[in-house]
Formats: C-alpha cells, structure tokens, sequence
C-alpha cells in the first residue's frame, strides 16, 4: 500500500461515529455537573479526574467551604464544597457525592483543586458562539466566574470560569 | 586562596533576574504609602547591588546603587511616591535587566538609554533631596568624559613577589574618573613555563578624569622603581579607547591562565574583564539589543560519579527484591510466609538505602556557598580600609542543594556586616591591644541533624546602650524597658534598623538583617548572636540538613493527626495536675522543674472538636523555637516517623501555624505543625487580648478621672 492509499484510510475528524459515543465533531467539550437542581459546566480539558468523595484532613482555621486536603496520588489537593461556597443547595455528604478535580494551567505554574458537586451529569459538545452571556441579574454566584450559558434542550447550563474560580479560591482566603 | 568566581555568575544572574521581575510587578502596582512594598523593592535591588559587586559587574552596581538611593528615601518617608518616580524606576530596572544581560552575555548594551536614564534618576535625586552627592558626580564624570590621561605600566616580572598587587592600583585610579584598562599579554609564556609569583603582563590605562597627573604620580608611589611608568595626558578620548579593542583578542587567553593556581589570579582575570566591557562601549551597536538572548536555564546539579553508581547498585537490588516477592506471589501457600517476610524486611532495607542515597545526591559541600566570601572579604578589604582575613573552616561539610542556594545571600549579608560594622579600623584595633588584623572566621558542622554555621569576627562587638537608644529612637521599644541580652539582639534583625551612623556603599542601609532573619526562617533555621564588647561577635545559623524529609512525632488531637518536628520536641510528659498554675487571669503555665511553660490546647487554637479538653487528661509535649518554650496539649502520643514534606503552597496557599503536610503510611493526609508560626500565632492572640483588655480598662480610667 503506498503512502497515499495510507493517508486515505485515516478518518477525517468528524467523520467517525461509532454507536452510542459521540467523537468530537466540532466545538469544545463541557463536563455539566448538578448543584441541588441546576446544571453546572466546566471545560473538560481542565477536569483531572472524578473522584467519590472521602472525608478529607482539615485545614485548621480555614473558611467552612474549604473541606480540607486529600492525597491524589502523592499530590496535596484541597476540597472546596461549591455547594457551600456558592450557597446553593445543602451540603450532605454520601456515596454518591463526587468530587471534580480540576487542573488549571496558567504560564507554567499549575493548580489543582478538588471542588464537590451533587453529581455529574453529561458531557455537552458546545461551538463557542453558542456560549450566551448571563444576564446580570445576580444569582448567588457571582458574576465573575460565570463564562456564559448554554441552552442544553430545555435547560440552561452555566458555564463556570475555572481559572476565577481556582484564582480566587486564593485572594480571598487571604484576606 | 583560588576562586573561581565564574561558577556562582548563573545563579547570580538567575536570582537578579527574579529580584527585576519582582521590582517590576511591585513598581506597577506600587502605591503612595505603600510600605511594604517599597521595602520589598529595595531589598530586591539591595540584592542585585550586593550580586554585582561581588561578581565585579560594576556598570550594574553603579546603576543600582543610584537606584537604591531613591527608594531609599521613598521608604523613609523622605521622598512622596508619584507616578514620576515610579516611571523612572520602572526605565532603571529596564536599564538594570539591560546591564546584567550585558554582563551575563559579555556583550554591548544600548549605553543612550542607560546614561539617559541614570542621568534623569541622578537628576530626580539632586532636585528635591540633597542626594547621594557622590555617586551622582560619579555618574557625571562618566558621562561627560572630559581630559584625562593614557598611562603605560609595564610592571617587572618580580612585581608581586614585593607583595604589590596591580589590581590595588587600579581600583585606586578607578577611583579618580573613569578608567579602562588594557592587558597585553604578549610576553606571557607558554602554560607550562609560567612561574606562578611572576608577573607577565603589562597595562595601558585610560583614566578620564578631572585630578591632577601628580596624584596619578602618588598611586604609583610604591611601585616607581620596579616598572616603567609613561603618563601622558590626553583631550580627546574616544580615539584611545577604540584602540582597546586589540585587547579583546587577547583575552581568552588569559581567562585560560587562571585555571593555574597563581597569586595575582584574580588580579588577572579583572583586569582583563574590565576592558572587555569598556571597550565595547565606543563600538555600539544601536540594531543590537541583547533582550532576545533569553537563556533557559533550569536548575541543575552536579553528581558525582560514586553516587550515581551507588544508585544503581541499589536500584538492582530493589528489582532483584522485585522479582523475587513476584515469584513468592504467583502461587503463595502458608509455607512460604516465612520468606515472604524476609523478602519484605529486604524491600524495607532497599527503600531506606534507596532514599539516603537519592538524599545524598542532593547534598553539596558547602565550599559552594562558602567559595565566593574570599574575594567578597578581599574586595571590602580595600573599601573599608580595613585590614582583615577571613577564615574558613569545615567547608566539606554537606548540605541540601536547595537550603544552599537559599542561605547564600544571608551568610553574604552577615559577612558584609562583619566586615563592615565589626571590624574596626586598624588604629582603633591597636589602641585596643589587639592585632592590625581583624578576622573573620566561617565555620559549619553537623550538630545533630542540623548544620550550623557561624560567623565569627574578632571587631567591637555589639553595643548594647547603641542598640536599645537607636531603637527607643525608632519607637520599637520602651525606653525603660528592660530587655535581656538576647532580646536586645533580637532588634537587630527589626526592620529598617541600623546603628551605623552613616550609610555606605557596602551597608549601613538597615536593610538585609530583616531579610536574613526571615530567609533562614524559612527554611526552617534559625539564627543567634552572641556577643562580647570590644571582642567580637558571633552569629551563628542553624539550618536542617534537607527540607525534604523531616523526623516527626505524631500527634491526635480529636479525629485529625498532627505531626511536630522532632527536633523542635523539648520532651513530652504526661501532665501532673499540682504542676499547673492558672495566672495573670487567664494564663495556664506548667512548672517544669524550673522553666514555667505556657499550656497551648491545639484544639483551641485550631478550632477543633474533641473530648480532651481537660488539662490533666490531655498530654504536654513541650517543644521550643525561637528561644522561647510552649507546651502543647495534645491528646495522645503516637509514632514517631520520618515524613516526606509536602508543601501546602503548590495548590492552596500558607496557612498559619502549619509548614506543610505530608501523607500517612494509610494514604491519609497529616498536617506538620510550625512550632515558631504557632508560637507567633499565640502571641498574637494574646496581644489582642491584652490590647481588647487594655481599651476596656482605659475607658474605665477615664471614666474616674472624670
């Protein structure tokens, strides 16, 4: 088989399904994920890993929102309960409460942080255009780590800003 | 002594890149009345000033020194912070970063811009503050050019041999104007016939300055019968220089020599660096701009080879222990238990070889860190005047890699002060009946699992009056408070304080100490003076041999487990109910034999929950920093294990009271406690209350007053 017969058998991006998973077609990849009932993304190349939740080591004098610190493979990683932080829902913990861990890159210096949702729902495949901006109507999230929103069939998803929220986490505590 | 200074050039360059970077941020964001950051600005260009100087890139340090004055008078309050300023500082640290890449790279720089810029800085400085008058005619003279002189000297061969050193001479006529010096090597001979106490190369000089030729005449006073000497004077000097360029040949050659050990070495190869950068400063190139020559340069370390093989070894051994549970695991009965335990003590013992000898390759003698002091010394010799030696001894003693690139710049500080402020001139130390000689001596040993270091010099010690009157003058302490001895040593390390009546070039600015301290105390170290009127002082550093593995006691207070440094434990005990005195309202203090120690329950001070709250129920483990002794309540005792230290900084940030975390034998996080943070947490908290207190009783003064 010669070299061009060769480059005719690769599969062109977006021309390969297979049943039941969905490839990549166009777009950037959300993980949506629930706090009580609304829905919640974050950009899928920042998630790490999804992780069932386990008592984490306290942090001494730190906010009620930061958990504390688990071990991920050697790594410190501390725990942020979204639910608390943004005051959404109640925060209990079960079998079933997950935790998201999120990598953020930033000129070479990285951060990772776990934060715990209710569940984790569905991979959503968004073009950028279809990212809408929120109306400022202040919920209790703030602005600042809103991206925008999705239509998702008849919900609406919002999508978080990783990089504010792992920044933030910082500046506040300080203060 | 031979040094060869070259080897430090990149961490220097890699350092005062870091301390532009954060002269920068702190200049954007800087705000009038901002002190912190102002402080942390200077001290960032203190540094670089100090790096310079001692790598001989005086173009850097000129520039910063003027640079340093105007944050020096901006962090005295002398001078208002306006957006000027912080536009003329923010051009200087481009200058700065301009120069250092110059030097770093040996090439030209944009000199327009430079001048330009220390022109306007000198300016800034001259019109509303009577400035650093000195530095600023320094610059000028530079600048301006003006007449000058071209000076031949060929020296005799046997010129060192008579204990004179050219390069005395020419700091002393850099001193008059600005000089450029040339080296002609011509009659060096071949590496193999060089006599190591002869003296082969001859000098042209340029010297631009304003003096006269007999002052010229006066620095050669020593040496007129042993050279030939021609001074002529010249007008104009742009054409003299240029020639400086055959110089440049030359030079790598002689940089070559001074691998052979010699007498004038280092005289050699400044000499030879100095033209180098002089004579690139005629043959500017304005398309050149050095900014592009960006070298990464990772951190690196060099092994050797013993250690490396030691390694393998090891690794060869842990895969042979590998193999051999592997094999025990494929089909395991009872009757094997036996030597699957041997198999496992085998694993135990690979690991723990494996890990001092990893550990090992971290470490380096501290002849590295130790290395740059003799020129430092020699060079502060001839400023100050002064006639001093230094002494080094234990320099193969080693050290994690990480705590030397970290240590240098306070043991640089602390020898500076040494020199600077404890020596004294060569009269007084007569009239004092002790030798012309002052010395400074640096010592390291392993004591324990620390190593320490000291810096002895044999100069006027500390004056302890001078020290409690500057600081009644600065409002840190009460004049009549009494202090002991080592308190009154503890001021030295406050912010801003100096007692040097004047500031000088090498230090006096109180800028350096507060830095040292807190550099050590970040790593974990801790420092101490002692110090004898009219004898001498000592300061001696205690620092842990690695950061990254700490001996640690484990501790449960309620669900969580804390880990405190073992080395910081003064001992554990159980409490003895009549030992406890509850004073001064609400403090607890345990007798121990004859200390009274403060009782800090953990769980108060962390917020926990527990069942041990009871003081007679819960345990006493006393440890100590910073001098000063706490008992900490805890509610059991459990292992005690070595712990790798994880920091809590990469993905949270600091937090108080705790200096890292690490991970339990089950996978489980634990925190590790900072004994010194904690204490620091628990003064705090006793001041607020003692301050929350004191405003309650003075509204009741009042109240009677009235």
């Amino acid at each position: 088989m010669n070299i061009q017969a060769m480059a005719q058998d690769i599969p062109v991006e977006g021309e390969h399904t297979v049943e039941g998973i969905d490839f990549i077609t166009s777009g950037d990849q959300y993980l949506t994920f629930l706090l009580a009932e609304e829905q919640y993304a974050v950009d899928i190349l920042c998630v790490e890993e999804i992780r069932s939740w386990e008592q984490p080591t306290k942090i001494p004098n730190s906010p009620s929102y930061i958990k504390g610190v688990i071990n991920m493979r050697g790594i410190i990683v501390p725990i942020v309960d979204l639910r608390l932080k943004f005051q959404i829902g109640t925060a209990s913990y079960s079998e079933t409460t997950v935790v998201i861990v999120l990598t953020y890159q930033n000129e070479g210096s990285s951060r990772t942080i776990g934060f715990v949702v209710d569940a984790v729902s569905d991979v959503l495949n968004v073009e950028s255009v279809d990212i809408k901006p929120a109306p400022a109507f202040g919920g209790c999230v703030g602005p600042q780590y809103i991206d925008g929103l999705i239509n998702s069939e008849n919900k609406v998803v919002t999508v978080l800003n990783v990089a504010h929220l792992q920044k933030i986490e910082k500046h506040k505590l300080q203060s | 002594m031979t040094v060869d200074l070259s080897q430090f050039i990149p961490s220097f360059l890699e350092e005062s890149f870091e301390g532009l970077e954060l002269m920068e941020s702190g200049l954007l964001n800087l705000e009038a009345g901002d002190n912190e950051t102002i402080h942390s600005i200077f001290r960032a260009a203190h540094s670089i000033k100090g790096g310079a100087g001692t790598f001989g890139f005086d173009s850097v340090t000129e520039f910063t020194h003027l640079v340093e004055t105007l944050l020096d008078e901006m962090r005295d309050g002398r001078r208002e912070v306006t957006s000027k300023d912080t536009e003329i500082l923010l051009e200087s640290v481009d200058c700065m970063r301009l120069l250092i890449e110059a030097a770093r790279d040996q090439e030209d720089y944009d000199q327009d811009k430079v001048s330009k810029t220390s022109a306007r800085l000198s300016e800034t400085l001259g019109e509303e503050t009577s400035a650093d008058t000195e530095s600023k005619s320094e610059i000028d003279s530079s600048t301006s050019g003006g007449s000058g002189f071209k000076i031949t000297f060929i020296p005799e061969h046997s010129l060192a041999k008579t204990g004179n050193d050219p390069i005395f001479l020419f700091s002393a006529l850099a001193e008059l104007g600005d000089l450029t010096l040339c080296a002609n090597t011509e009659e060096l001979p071949a590496l193999m016939d060089i006599d190591a106490q002869e003296l082969y190369l001859n000098w042209q000089l340029t010297l631009i300055t304003e003096v006269d030729k007999s002052e010229i005449i006066e620095i050669f006073e020593w040496v007129e019968d042993e050279c030939v000497l021609e001074i002529e004077p010249i007008t104009n000097t742009v054409d003299e220089v240029g020639q400086d360029n055959s110089s440049e040949n030359d030079a790598p050659i002689v940089n070559e020599l001074s691998i052979e050990p010699q007498s004038d070495n280092t005289a050699i190869q400044e000499t030879v660096d100095t033209p180098k950068v002089a004579a690139e400063r005629p043959t500017e190139d304005k398309g050149k701009v050095t900014n592009t020559k960006a070298k990464a340069d990772l951190g690196s370390i060099r092994v050797g080879v013993d250690k490396v093989d030691s390694l393998i070894n090891l690794v060869g051994e842990l895969v042979i222990t590998q193999s051999m549970l592997s094999e025990l695991g494929n089909d395991f009965d009872m009757t094997k238990v036996e030597r699957l335990t041997s198999g496992l003590e085998q694993l135990l013992q690979n690991t723990k070889e494996l890990q001092e000898s990893v550990m090992r390759i971290r470490m380096l003698p501290i002849s590295f860190a130790f290395n740059r002091f003799p020129r430092l010394v020699h060079d502060l010799a001839i400023k100050t005047g002064k006639e001093m030696e230094l002494v080094i001894n234990g320099e193969q003693t080693e050290l994690d890699k990480t705590v030397m690139e970290q240590i240098g710049d306070p043991l640089v500080h602390l020898v500076r002060n040494a020199a600077d402020h404890g020596i004294e001139s060569k009269e007084t130390r007569l009239a004092n009946g002790k030798s012309e000689k002052g010395t400074i001596s640096l010592d390291a040993y392993h004591q324990g699992g620390n190593i320490v270091i000291e810096i002895k010099d044999d100069g006027a010690g500390i004056d302890r009056t001078k020290v409690l009157n500057k600081a009644v003058d600065n409002g840190l302490i009460d004049a009549n408070a009494t202090l002991t001895d080592s308190q009154v040593y503890d001021l030295l390390f406050e912010p801003g304080f100096s007692t040097a009546a004047e500031v000088t070039d090498i230090s006096g600015r109180g800028v350096g100490m507060d830095v040292v301290k807190r550099n050590i105390q970040s790593l974990g170290g801790r420092i101490q003076v002692e110090s004898d009127l009219g004898k001498g002082s000592t300061f001696k550093v205690n620092l842990p041999l690695t950061l990254a593995i700490l001996d640690g006691q484990l501790v449960k207070v309620g669900s969580e487990t804390y880990i405190i440094p073992l080395i910081s434990i003064v001992e554990s005990l159980q409490i003895d109910n009549t030992l406890i005195n509850r004073v001064s309202g609400d403090m607890v203090l345990y007798r121990l034999r004859d200390d009274n120690v403060p009782v800090l329950p953990i769980y108060k001070m962390f917020n926990l929950e527990t069942q041990c709250t009871e003081i007679d129920k819960a345990l006493l483990v006393v440890v100590e920093a910073d001098g000063q002794k706490i008992g900490l309540m805890v509610d059991d005792l459990l292992a005690q294990q070595q712990v790798v230290i994880k920091s809590l900084n990469d993905n949270y940030q600091q937090v108080a009271g705790i200096s890292g975390a690490t991970i339990l034998g089950d996978g489980s996080v634990a925190m590790i406690l900072d004994i010194p943070g904690m204490i620091h947490m628990a003064l705090e908290q006793a001041q607020r209350n003692q301050r929350a207190r004191a405003d309650g009783n003075n509204s009741v003064a009042a109240e009677v007053c009235l």
